[in-house]
Parts: C-alpha cells; sequence; structure tokens
C-alpha cells in the first residue's frame, strides 16, 4: 500500500496556496491564489518569462507592433482561432463583467478593440500609443482549458488538484501527472509539512523562516518595496500643524536620513534585502536610476525648517512637541519589527511615534476612504518592470495615489511634473524617450521624498530536494512558473 | 519579585542592540536577546508587570460592574433588563467587538493608554459573566432563612451586615477567575499582533516569537509560556482555595 502511494505522489507536485482562490473565472481573477491556478490552467498569446523577464511566444506563434505603438497583431496557432481570441476580449471588456484585468486595457481615450483579420490573425487596436503593449497579453486567459493543466477535483477551503491537460497544444505533455495544491492558511503549518515532505515548495518564505529551511533559495532582489509616507491630503481629519510638518519636504528629509534602512536589511530582513533609493530597485537595471537620496544631517535639516530641540523632545515654530502615529497592517511581523526600529531611529531626533497595528480593512478604510491617519508602513508587490505598472501609485488623479489620493487636479507643481512625464513616458515606445522621461520622476520623487522608500526584499523561497529543474524568480510565480518542466525525482 | 524590582533589570526593554540580534543567553542578557536585540529578560519582566497589572485591574472592573448589575437583578430591581443584557454580552464574539473598538480608536495614543484602554475594554465586556453568578447568589441569598430572620427581627442593615458578606467569597472567586482570562486573552490579541503596541512588550507579544516554531535549540524562548503557566496556575490555585473556603 505504502509502495502504491510513493508510486502514486512520485508524479505528483505538491504545494500551498495561503488563500482559497476567490473566482474560477480567468477573466475575473485578481488574487494571488486564483492568479495561480489560472497560470497553471489557462492558455495565454504571449508570457513573459519570469527568468529572462522577455515576452514568448504562447498560443500567438508571433506578433507585431505597429510603429506608432497603437497596434498590436498576433499570429495565432493553429489549435486556436480568431474567433475565440475575439469574443474573450469582448467578454473580458464587457462593463458588466468588472473584469479588474481589463482596466489595463481601459485608457481616458478609449477601449482596446480586438477584431479578427483572417482565421489565424488577430490585432487590438488603442486609442493611444501604448508602451510595452505586447506585455499587457501575458495576463488574459484566452478562452478555456488551454493551459498544461486542468481543474481535476476541488474541495473549497482544502485542495485543489490539477492534473496534465491531455490536448495541450504543447508537446510533450507537462512531466508531472497531477499538481495538488492545499489551502493553508497557517505558514507554520506549511513550514512544517514542508519538513515533513508533504509539500515540495514554499513559495515566498519570510526571512526568519528562511535560516530554519536547508532547501531555502534566496532569488535576489525583488521589484517589490517597503515604504512610509506622510498623510498630505488637506481634507484628511488630522491636525493642520501636523499637516504641515508633512508637507515640508525638509521635514520628510530629515525623516528619511535618520532611519538606518542598512539595520532593517540587516536586522529585520537577515540581509536577504537592499536598502532602497527609490521606487525602482537596483535590479531593474532597464529602469533603475543611479543616485542617492541627499546626506545632510537631519536634525541640521529639521533646524533650517524651524523645528528645534527642547529638552530631547524634537518641537516646531509654534512649540508643538512632534509626535505621529505610523499606523502598519497587524500580523506582519516584518513590518511590525520594520516601525519598531524606524520608532527607536526617529526618537533620536525627539521624534516621538506611536506605533498602531490596524487588521487590513480598517487600513485601507483609512488610507483610501477617511484619510484619518498620519503615517503609514506598508509595502507594495510589483509583477511589471515597467514604469507604467506604477500609474496607479504615481498619477496624482489615481485613487492608489499614497500621500494625497484622488486629486482632481494636482496640488503641487512637482506632482503635475510627475502626472506630465508618466503620462508622456506611457504614450510612447521608444525606450529612451521612456527612460528620460522616467529617470526624471524618480529625480522629483528624491527631491520631494512623498514617499520614503525603506528597502526592496529578496525573493526567498524554499524548494525540495525531490523536484528537479524548479528554478526560482524574482517574478511571480517564484517557484512554479515553469511547472510543466518540473519533475519529481531526487536531485 | 521580579515584576517589583523591575530597577534591577539589565537593560531597558526597548533599548535596540542592533548588532546582536536573536543573540543567545549570556551574561550580558541571561535569556538572550529578542530578533530586534532587546534583552529578553527586561521584556519579560516589564511585559509581566503590564499584562499582571492590566488584567487585574480590568478584573477588578468586571467585578465591580458585575457586583452592581448582579446584586440589583438578585433584588429583583431591572432583572430582565439586566439578565437580557448579560445575554446580549454573552453572546458577543468579543473579540471582533474588540477589533472593531479599537480601529475607531484614536490612532495618536502612547502604547501603555492603548493597552490600558483595550484591558478597560475587556473589563467593560466581561461583566456579564460574574453578574449572572452574583445575581443567582444574591437571589439564593435573599430567600435564605436567615435574611428572612433578620427581615423578621425588623434588621435595618440587611445589605450591609449580611448580604454583602456573604456575597464577597463569591465575588473573590470571580476575580481569581477573571484575572487569568483576561490575561490569556491579551496572549490572543498579542498573538494575533493586535495587542500591547511597540515598544512596550507583555505576554502576548512575546509569545509571538514563537510563531514559527523556533523553540528548537532555544529552550529560553520558553521563559514567558512558562511564567505565564506558572501565573494562570497561581490564580487557579487561589481560586480553588476561595471556593473551598465558601
Amino acid at each position: 500500500m505504502k509502495l502504491m502511494l510513493l508510486i502514486f505522489l512520485a508524479g505528483q507536485l505538491r504545494f500551498a496556496l495561503h488563500d482559497e482562490p476567490k473566482t474560477t473565472d480567468p477573466l475575473l481573477m485578481a488574487d494571488e491564489s486564483a492568479e495561480a491556478i489560472g497560470y497553471l490552467t489557462e492558455g495565454v498569446l504571449i508570457r513573459i518569462n519570469r527568468l529572462t523577464q522577455k515576452p514568448e511566444p504562447e498560443l500567438a506563434t508571433s506578433w507585431k507592433i505597429s510603429k506608432d505603438s497603437t497596434k498590436i497583431t498576433f499570429q495565432l496557432r493553429p489549435n486556436i482561432t480568431s474567433d475565440v481570441v475575439v469574443k474573450t476580449f469582448e467578454r473580458l471588456l464587457d462593463p458588466a463583467l468588472h473584469s479588474p484585468i481589463a482596466d489595463t486595457f481601459k485608457t481616458e481615450k478609449g477601449t482596446v478593440k480586438v477584431t479578427a483579420q483572417g482565421p489565424s490573425t488577430v490585432t487590438a487596436e488603442f486609442p493611444a500609443p501604448t508602451a510595452s503593449i505586447e506585455i499587457m497579453f501575458d495576463q488574459v486567459a484566452i478562452g478555456s482549458g488551454l493551459g498544461p493543466f486542468v481543474v481535476a477535483e476541488r474541495k473549497p477551503g482544502v485542495f485543489i488538484l490539477l492534473k496534465k491537460n491531455p490536448a495541450y497544444w504543447k508537446k510533450p505533455l507537462p512531466q508531472v501527472d497531477t499538481i495538488r495544491i492545499d489551502i493553508e492558511q497557517n505558514r507554520d503549518l506549511e513550514l512544517l509539512r514542508f519538513k515533513r515532505g508533504e509539500i515540495q515548495l514554499i513559495d515566498k518564505l519570510t526571512p526568519d523562516l528562511f535560516e530554519r529551511i536547508p532547501e531555502a533559495v534566496d532569488a535576489g532582489p525583488t521589484l517589490d518595496s517597503e515604504f512610509l509616507w506622510f498623510n498630505q491630503a488637506k481634507r484628511a481629519p488630522i491636525q493642520e500643524h501636523t499637516k504641515d510638518w508633512f508637507r515640508s519636504a525638509a521635514f520628510r528629509h530629515a525623516v528619511s536620513q535618520a532611519i538606518q534602512r542598512a539595520d532593517l536589511c540587516r536586522v529585520v530582513y537577515r540581509g536577504h534585502a537592499t536598502p532602497a533609493v527609490g521606487p525602482i530597485a537596483p535590479s531593474n537595471k532597464l529602469w533603475f536610476k543611479e543616485g542617492s537620496a541627499s546626506k545632510l544631517d537631519p536634525l541640521k535639516l529639521l533646524i533650517s525648517d524651524g523645528f528645534h530641540l527642547e529638552n530631547g523632545v524634537l518641537r516646531d515654530r509654534a512649540g508643538n512637541a512632534v509626535e505621529f502615529s505610523l499606523i502598519t497592517n497587524a500580523g506582519s511581523k516584518t513590518r511590525e519589527r520594520m516601525a519598531a526600529m524606524i520608532q527607536e531611529d526617529l526618537s533620536k531626533l525627539g521624534i516621538k511615534i506611536n506605533i498602531v497595528t490596524l487588521d487590513f480593512p480598517s487600513l485601507i478604510e483609512r488610507m483610501t476612504r477617511t484619510l484619518n491617519y498620519e503615517a503609514c508602513l506598508l509595502g507594495l508587490v510589483n509583477v511589471d518592470p515597467d514604469p507604467s505598472e506604477m500609474m496607479n501609485i504615481l498619477l496624482s488623479s489615481a485613487s492608489n495615489h499614497p500621500w494625497n489620493p484622488s486629486q482632481k487636479t494636482p496640488e503641487t507643481p512637482w506632482e503635475a511634473e510627475i502626472d506630465r512625464l508618466m503620462l508622456a513616458q506611457a504614450a510612447t515606445a521608444d525606450y529612451h524617450v521612456r527612460k528620460k522621461n522616467f529617470d526624471r520622476v524618480q529625480e522629483i520623487l528624491r527631491e520631494q521624498e512623498p514617499i520614503i522608500y525603506l528597502l526592496h526584499p529578496n525573493s526567498l523561497s524554499a524548494v525540495s530536494k525531490q523536484l528537479i529543474g524548479v528554478k526560482p524568480t524574482t517574478f511571480f510565480p517564484h517557484t512554479f512558473w515553469d511547472a510543466e518542466h518540473i519533475t519529481v525525482g531526487s536531485r | 519579585m521580579l515584576v517589583v524590582f523591575t530597577a534591577l533589570i539589565p537593560a531597558r526593554y526597548e533599548r535596540q542592540f542592533r548588532d546582536s540580534p536573536n543573540a543567545s543567553p549570556s551574561k550580558q542578557f541571561p535569556l538572550g536577546t529578542d530578533d530586534l536585540g532587546r534583552d529578553r529578560l527586561s521584556r519579560l519582566v516589564y511585559g509581566t508587570r503590564v499584562s499582571l497589572l492590566l488584567a487585574t485591574a480590568s478584573a477588578i472592573l468586571s467585578c465591580i460592574a458585575a457586583a452592581a448589575l448582579g446584586g440589583l437583578a438578585g433584588y429583583g430591581i431591572a432583572d430582565k433588563l439586566i439578565l437580557a443584557s448579560a445575554d446580549l454580552f454573552l453572546s458577543l464574539p468579543w473579540m471582533f467587538l474588540l477589533l472593531m473598538v479599537r480601529a475607531f480608536l484614536p490612532l495618536n495614543v502612547s502604547p501603555l493608554l492603548s493597552v490600558t484602554i483595550t484591558f478597560l475594554l475587556l473589563g467593560a465586556l466581561g461583566w456579564a459573566g460574574p453578574a449572572r453568578v452574583i445575581r443567582a447568589a444574591v437571589r439564593k441569598l435573599s430567600n435564605s432563612d436567615f435574611m428572612l430572620q433578620a427581615r423578621a427581627t425588623g434588621s435595618s442593615r440587611l445589605l450591609r451586615r449580611h448580604l454583602i458578606p456573604n456575597v464577597m467569597p463569591i465575588l473573590w472567586a470571580q476575580l481569581w477567575i477573571t484575572i487569568p482570562a483576561y490575561v490569556l486573552a491579551e496572549t490572543t490579541l498579542g498573538m494575533l499582533g493586535l495587542g500591547v503596541m511597540e515598544p512596550l512588550p507583555s505576554w502576548g507579544n512575546l509569545l509571538r516569537e514563537l510563531e514559527g516554531g523556533g523553540i528548537a535549540g532555544h529552550p529560553w524562548l520558553l521563559a514567558p509560556v512558562l511564567l505565564l503557566a506558572a501565573v494562570v496556575g497561581s490564580f487557579q490555585v487561589i481560586f480553588e482555595r476561595e471556593e473551598y473556603s465558601v
């Protein structure tokens, strides 16, 4: 019986997701668990190779982008017709579907139009020039069941069993027969099960767990970042003198200078992170702008801005003691530790921070609706190295513009300049023009520091010795992006 | 004794020795250091003080409210209203209620004030159980032979001389039960990362270090568990003695 079980498991890849996928509709997938299932079961026209970061043909054998970057024409494989692609996009762009993926294909000037040019040719026309046009098609699942695996069994909240798709167009078929994906919210149990050999992959490891697993892999710096920002919104229900501090670039620079980023990387991330100087990680060589933050003495900066020290307490011109709350999400030990270290660093300047951990819905409510907070420590998961990915953060009109969301018109000249540059870089396919514009955006972000970037964490994962062919990367899905080439055996 | 003599602890609980994170026990750090290089012994001693003092304070609050409301209900004053309120409070998922109330609290409060508010909330929410016990005791005592006799003899000090002295042991027992319950409630909140705020230590956030199963080879990490077990066990012994004396 045991032998039978071993033979059966020999062709099975096993790992865990931390949440139940919220949908099985590939066009509605927004959460990481659903995206993981979609990645393994659905086919796309173009797939970004997670290792090389370059687009590769999938259901489209080739593609051609027009000179003005408004049109992309796909040549399809024989196993798929243009009707399927057109119908997929019709459904995706149907306002009644409310697909989060569709937002990528909608602009102020209109929506993308997908038309068949023959049985195996499809054209997507954009209303305006669009940068990195082909990358957008990595996330749109075409048709249904065109991926390497299909769902064989699903027990909600317990597991999802995938089996290799016998009708998969790519040959040879995947190496493993089945993939069992357990839903395991408890990370400690996930670790325990990995150690017992019940699961073979952990896609994301925390730095403290990294050292406890001999099979752990550090794939290098991700594009993600951890940062803090001050609430600068005029309508925020916080004290006016507090807003004045937060609107002062000198104050923000001083706080930024006082934070020991190297200590955060070394102590909290156990060396598995890189100090940040801006939104772009140095590993993103295509878009990273060399430079560093100013090296001025933080106390001198504050004194030049009208602050003064009185019995070890920093006070503003009006004599108000500088004290503010820093919110972050409960349950994240790394953020809580970072907050405690920032608290200690700023106490040396006479600034008192009160750390408040909130459950995530309360945090989002304060950040986006009530704006009732002073400073916030959070992180951003970046899956795309392209700067256009940051539009929803950097545009002053964006609801996710952290320090002052949903502005009708930019409230400061430098925000207006960022808006202009971001829109300009997104409207051309010329890399040099885009790079020049985005370099200036990075410079403005360093000059003004509306977001104090702290560090870029590394991609940490665990891969069992039972697996052959796993190539961990810094992009999601970190370990099983090439699942069809993974073999269960022994390294 | 350690809790009282916090002056004897080797370093302040919030001081970060960043060159020595996760250090093993040594002469300088008898219980080692935590992830941020803070002395574990100092944090344990101070955290014990925070958890014990505030749990006791909120238990006292609960018991005072329980005595007042349970006593009134036992006497037949607003009995139905108090019983219905007690049922309502008992049926509330207190953890979610606590999270909700916390979300509405002002953010810019010091860690000590924040934890005091949390414990006071625990105290304010926890009156219902003890109140039902007190109500039952008061009702039983009101109809007892000695109370009838006291009434018949025209005693004017029924409450102070006869009722309260007989209810007090029950109230004490409730206090001894409630204190460890609140200690454990804070621990649960701390384990979820929603308890005492940094840098203030408490048993709850000290126990969070055990997440991830890092005890192997680091037995000193169990110090807060042992202390928590000893304290809760001690309260149980006291409660049993009180119960025996009743």
